[in-house]
């Protein structure tokens, strides 16, 4: 989120499925597009059909390789090699499209001069605090601007230093000092080449297994599909995502797409393909414990507990982010009501405050420490889907209470009578005192409600049929949860029960099972205005002043003229191509963000073909085929005065309005905990030594360094000698929820395997159809094999290196049964999203059915290293003398 | 009422068995066991009683045209195998109660309240499509979803497809159809396309197919029988042998009483 929502300044898909269509030449890497999303990959073949190359990078050859045009198999966890090398091919070969990049990016702001790239430090950036695993981002500023940069409104602003304690932000961002010549040594541009200097053809192909011919002709494919006349999309999913530098594999990617540009116009962009239902409105309308609805960040403890000082840190001075107060305010007059007035800073104190990282992994070994007493699963099956289950299982065991609402007994409501610690006898049920409260869930077609997918689009579906006996929706379970605290609490005098007291709670029911009203939940969402109860047209009609309340503001608009906008479903044949009046997707129904950047500087389409959204003189108002992401009257040539603040800071040229500066961020100057630019590092477990730096990890990796949760030396750990990665098939879905059940998707997919080339089955005696048995510290798996010339080993500096693939969809109970890939999983993230490493790890494989089932957070010890070997330090001495991790280690220690 | 049927492109087919649970679904089919069959990703195996769309996944070491792997020649082809309604189907022809009939669609359906599991059928069927259902004795095939033809509805399978590989539609339509689509991928090199049983003169053992399929391997390859010929087809040719046999016995029999007395003492 934060890869896309940094650099162009929102975190989502910067266009949508129908529009792949337009595209000249579609990269899916870090997806599996075919597999994981069918019904949006006929837009890929619809592209094909017109002509389109399909380019897919990925470890193995799938359903998606199967369709493209260029197949290029890479080694898992190297993907910011090979997109750094693409971006050097751009550079170098002076293929960038020039004019986009010196108006719409910061390329030519300078860098301040203390700042000091990977280059200079050997993997690492200038701001290292090897004591806190962070880095202070001061020395990544622009030149001639003080303080940090406001990044989007993002939860970084408040884990950088200075903010939040008063000190004001970089209101100035465009004062930066800039080249437009792009040939100062210090410019975004010139900082910029020389940081991916080093990512040649032959470091990709010893980094990646890429041969460099493959790359040479992606680059070339890409250079040939991008410009005036042409468009390249990207797609990725979780493929990118799940590392511990997930989020700037995203980046490297963005920065491409910007260098050939093609964000903002029709057949290019980058589609975020999320990961199930609704992923995308989980994040927008938060299950993250950092951010409020919206993106507004979640306020910290510490320093202020004051509304003032919390907006003042948040507010960007320039951009569309200086509107932050008026959805602050607006958020909060929805949740309070009459009892949020001016006088009690709208009720601001009654939000909960963070003390810390509250992600899942983080609560998770919480748990397994007896820190946390319940648990609500909802939608989720952590057992199955969650790395190092053992662990997981661990956690809900200290439990006091557990609450599972699903279709089934899925593992999770059951892990106290069929996990596989208690199977085995190291756990015994009579031990556990967790008391498991199981609410059967309704389906999506038993009850109202909306879906955001992964293009930001809501779409309403209606409850076809009611549901069974006491099977009830979550928006019951939560709104008759909610009035029931709030009776308990209703005649409590007490100030911390204050905020459940004064909370609006006040949806209408329908029928004897009192049924709360979805649309009356979107109407909040959309934002109404207090004094006549009127829903707002747009998030521009909030304000900041108490007189309009809004649960969503980036949802405002949803509900419209008291209209849900989201159940429209005008087919196809009856409207354009961009099809505006099915469903609606924020921001303010745009399909394509950014599309100001679909015209020239002048706001004249790129070119005829490529057209999408430009200047009409004659109208003096941008128009055309969508809803232009732009001030609408602002015209192209319009400079702000020096003095401007706010919106009016934002020049005619500005496409990205969420930025401060207006501008598309190459180089960000904040936002990120682990670098402006992205680097490659290795995963926390990788065969191989960074061939790039002396830096190994991402140096502000999550990790979790607990006897229950043991890591694999950081390289070439002799007891597991192979890449393991995990992944999905079609015919299941996630943890299995809601596949295991079903006969129907059960017989296509009936048994946990792995998937390994033809040359490891003959190394380590496999037949196909057999069995085999995967090890890693954490634990031990069976699984069947298939033997497949899909997966091939990879050629790395010389040596050959093995890949398994694995899917995770398998758990104990259901009609089909198998030992959990997440068995084998450790807690490891990326910093800035919390997000686990599950794409690359290392793992052995043996013929047979030899697994233990023993699990390290079972107490079961680790396996011993060979004789004369030692646990390597993961980060090198030579990186800036860093040397944190034993210092990690004791901290961790001390801690237990 | 105009012939309807499948066009399958084995080219599109992205092998997601959106049709197998579809059809399943619809027709309310039991599952088929739960089984590894670690045949690629084709866990359900063939066409049966239970099931009536199945897609067959084809890993091998031969590349298409247009196409760069990273693994070396490799292709892997899909393709949704149905009933193929044929033109002179077996099972029809086989059938001796009248529960197979042909339809207003062109169609070939089993009557399931007619059929009395006497099995003649399965043997008659040169693609092995048809089978008896173990519980009930009866048997059963796709039904080009009659039920919601008859409401003007698209057939689940088709319906279900993400990248339209199952076409739905006018025979007339889909060959036209189809022929451009080969003379498209013949354009583009892979000049191994080829429509498998559209007509009779395609496929003269069936006289053509109502779901026929453009595949760009030979029919082996995809577990289709290369050159099908329905039973009846064969006839004049079986029932001539079997007059010759019958003569001749005749001629044995007569020449033995006429002769055998000759030679009585």
């Amino acid at each position: 989120m934060p890869g896309l929502g940094i650099t162009l300044g929102r975190g989502g898909a910067t266009t949508f499925q129908q529009d792949l269509r337009n595209s000249d030449c579609i990269l899916i890497q870090g997806s599996n597009m075919a597999e994981c999303h069918p019904v949006g990959f006929q837009w890929v073949m619809e592209a094909k059909a017109r002509g389109a190359t399909i380019i897919h990078v990925d470890p193995r050859f799938t359903r998606t390789s199967a369709m493209a045009n260029q197949h290029v198999p890479i080694r898992v966890g190297s993907d910011i090699a090979f997109l750094g090398g693409l971006v050097r091919y751009v550079l170098e070969h002076e293929r960038y499209f020039k004019e986009y990049v010196a108006h719409y990016t910061n390329a030519a702001n300078l860098v301040r001069e203390d700042f000091q790239d990977t280059e200079d430090l050997d993997g690492l950036f200038s701001g290292f605090v090897p004591e806190e695993n962070k880095y202070d981002v001061t020395s990544w500023g622009y030149e001639g601007v003080q303080g940090p940069a406001p990044a989007a409104g993002h939860k970084e602003l408040y884990a950088e230093p200075g903010a939040g304690e008063g000190e004001p932000h970089a209101t100035r961002l465009k004062d930066a000092a800039k080249d437009f010549t792009l040939q100062h040594p210090r410019c975004v541009f010139q900082v910029l080449r020389r940081h991916f200097q080093r990512y040649t053809p032959a470091i990709v192909a010893k980094v990646c297994g890429v041969p460099e011919e493959q790359f040479l002709k992606v680059a070339e494919t890409l250079c040939a599909n991008s410009g005036r006349e042409r468009t390249t999309a990207f797609c990725y999913a979780v493929g990118w995502t799940q590392h511990s530098v997930g989020v700037q594999y995203i980046r490297t990617a963005t920065i491409l797409q910007l260098l050939l540009g093609n964000i903002g116009r029709p057949g290019g962009g980058i589609l975020a393909l999320r990961g199930h239902s609704s992923i995308q409105g989980s994040t927008d309308i938060p299950t993250l414990f950092n951010l409020l609805p919206g993106y507004l960040p979640m306020p910290n403890a510490q320093p202020s507990p004051h509304l003032d000082d919390y907006l003042k840190s948040h507010t960007s001075g320039t951009g569309w982010w200086s509107n932050f107060p008026k959805y602050v305010v607006s958020l909060l007059k929805a949740w309070f009501g009459d009892a949020a007035t001016r006088e009690n800073e709208y009720g601001f104190r009654h939000l909960p405050r963070l003390t810390g990282n509250h992600s899942h992994m983080q609560t998770v070994a919480d748990m397994a420490d007896g820190r946390v007493r319940g648990y609500f699963v909802m939608g989720e099956n952590p057992a199955v889907g969650s790395m190092n289950g053992a662990l997981q299982r661990k956690g809900l065991r200290q439990l006091d209470w557990l609450v599972v609402r699903d279709f089934t007994l899925i593992e999770t409501a059951e892990f106290w009578r069929t996990a596989p610690e208690i199977q085995r006898g190291d756990v015994k049920t009579a031990d556990i005192q967790t008391e498991v409260f199981f609410f059967p869930a309704a389906a999506h077609t038993e009850k109202d409600g909306s879906f955001t997918n992964t293009q930001r689009m809501l779409q309403w579906h209606h409850a076809a049929v009611e549901p069974r006996e006491d099977v009830r929706s979550e928006l019951h379970f939560m709104f008759h949860l909610g009035r029931r605290l709030k009776r308990l609490y209703a005649d409590s005098r007490e100030t911390k029960d204050q905020a459940l007291r004064e909370l609006t709670w006040d949806y209408p029911t329908r029928g004897a099972r009192e049924e709360p009203g979805a649309e009356a939940v979107l109407r909040e969402i959309n934002g109404y205005t207090l004094q006549d109860g009127r829903p707002v047209s747009g998030f521009t009609a909030l304000k900041d002043d108490g007189t309009t309340a809004c649960g969503c503001w980036i949802y405002s608009g949803a509900y419209a003229e008291g209209v849900n906008q989201s159940a429209r479903r005008k087919p196809g044949h009856e409207q354009t191509w961009v099809a505006p009046e099915w469903g609606w997707a924020w921001p303010a129904n745009r399909r394509i963000l950014y599309n100001r950047a679909s015209a020239d500087p002048q706001g004249r389409p790129w070119s005829e073909r490529k057209k999408y959204v430009w200047w009409d003189e004659a109208q003096r108002r941008w128009t055309g085929e969508d809803v232009p992401d732009f001030l609408v009257d602002l015209p192209p040539d319009y400079r702000p005065s020096p003095g401007a603040s706010g919106v009016e800071a934002l020049a005619g040229d500005d496409p990205f309005i969420m930025q401060a500066d207006g501008k598309a961020w190459l180089f960000a100057p904040s936002g990120m905990m682990d670098g402006p630019l992205p680097a490659h590092y290795e995963p926390m477990e990788s065969p191989v030594k960074n061939a790039l730096y002396g830096q190994q990890c991402n140096p502000t990796r999550l990790e979790w360094s607990r006897k229950g949760n043991p890591y694999h030396r950081a390289w070439g750990d002799p007891r597991y000698p192979f890449i393991l990665t995990t992944y999905r098939l079609t015919e299941h879905h996630t943890a299995g929820g809601m596949s295991r059940w079903l006969s129907w998707l059960s017989e296509l997919q009936p048994e946990q395997f792995c998937e390994v080339s033809p040359e490891l089955a003959r190394e380590r005696g496999l037949s196909n159809g057999g069995w085999a048995t995967l090890r890693t510290a954490r634990g031990d798996l069976e699984c069947r094999v298939l033997v497949t010339e899909r997966l091939r080993p990879m050629k790395l500096n010389g040596t050959s290196v093995h890949q398994v693939g694995i899917p995770y969809h398998w758990g104990v109970t259901g009609r089909i049964r198998g030992d959990g890939a997440n068995e084998l999983l450790p807690l490891v993230a990326d910093p800035n999203v919390d997000i686990q490493e599950s794409k690359a790890l290392t793992c052995d494989v043996v013929e047979g059915r030899q697994a233990t089932r023993a699990r390290a957070a079972t107490g079961t010890t680790q396996p011993a290293l060979p004789e004369g070997l030692t646990l390597h330090r993961r980060d090198s001495l030579r990186a800036g003398e860093v040397d944190h991790a034993p210092w990690q280690e004791k901290k961790k220690d001390e801690e237990r | 009422m105009s012939r309807k049927g499948f066009f399958t492109d084995s080219t599109v087919c992205i092998g997601c068995k959106a049709c197998e649970v579809a059809c399943k679904q619809w027709n309310q089919l039991p599952d088929d066991g739960f089984h590894f069959t670690g045949m690629s990703y084709d866990q359900t195996g063939d066409l049966g009683c239970s099931t009536w769309r199945h897609v067959a996944f084809v890993e091998r070491p031969v590349p298409l045209p247009g196409h760069d792997t990273g693994v070396g020649d490799f292709s892997w082809l899909m393709v949704s195998d149905v009933c193929k309604h044929c033109q002179r189907a077996g099972c029809l022809e086989a059938c001796p109660t009248g529960a197979i009939v042909r339809t207003g669609f062109d169609t070939v359906y089993v009557q399931p309240d007619i059929c009395n599991g006497c099995g003649y059928c399965v043997t008659a069927c040169p693609f092995g499509v048809i089978d008896r259902r173990p519980d009930d004795g009866r048997a059963w095939k796709c039904t080009l979803c009659y039920d919601r033809l008859g409401e003007g509805m698209t057939p689940a399978c088709a319906k279900a497809c993400p990248t339209e590989s199952i076409a739905y539609g006018n025979l007339d339509v889909l060959h036209e159809r189809a022929e451009n689509r080969v003379r498209q991928l013949h354009e583009q090199g892979i000049i191994s396309a080829y429509l498998y049983g559209k007509d009779a003169a395609n496929q003269p053992g069936t006289g053509g197919l109502n779901a026929f399929f453009l595949l760009v391997d030979k029919p082996e390859v995809y577990n289709l029988p290369p050159d099908p010929v329905v039973p009846t087809m064969k006839a004049r040719e079986a029932w001539g042998a079997v007059a010759v046999g019958a003569l001749g016995m005749a001629a044995v029999a007569v020449g033995a009483v006429l002769f055998g007395r000759r030679g009585t003492p």
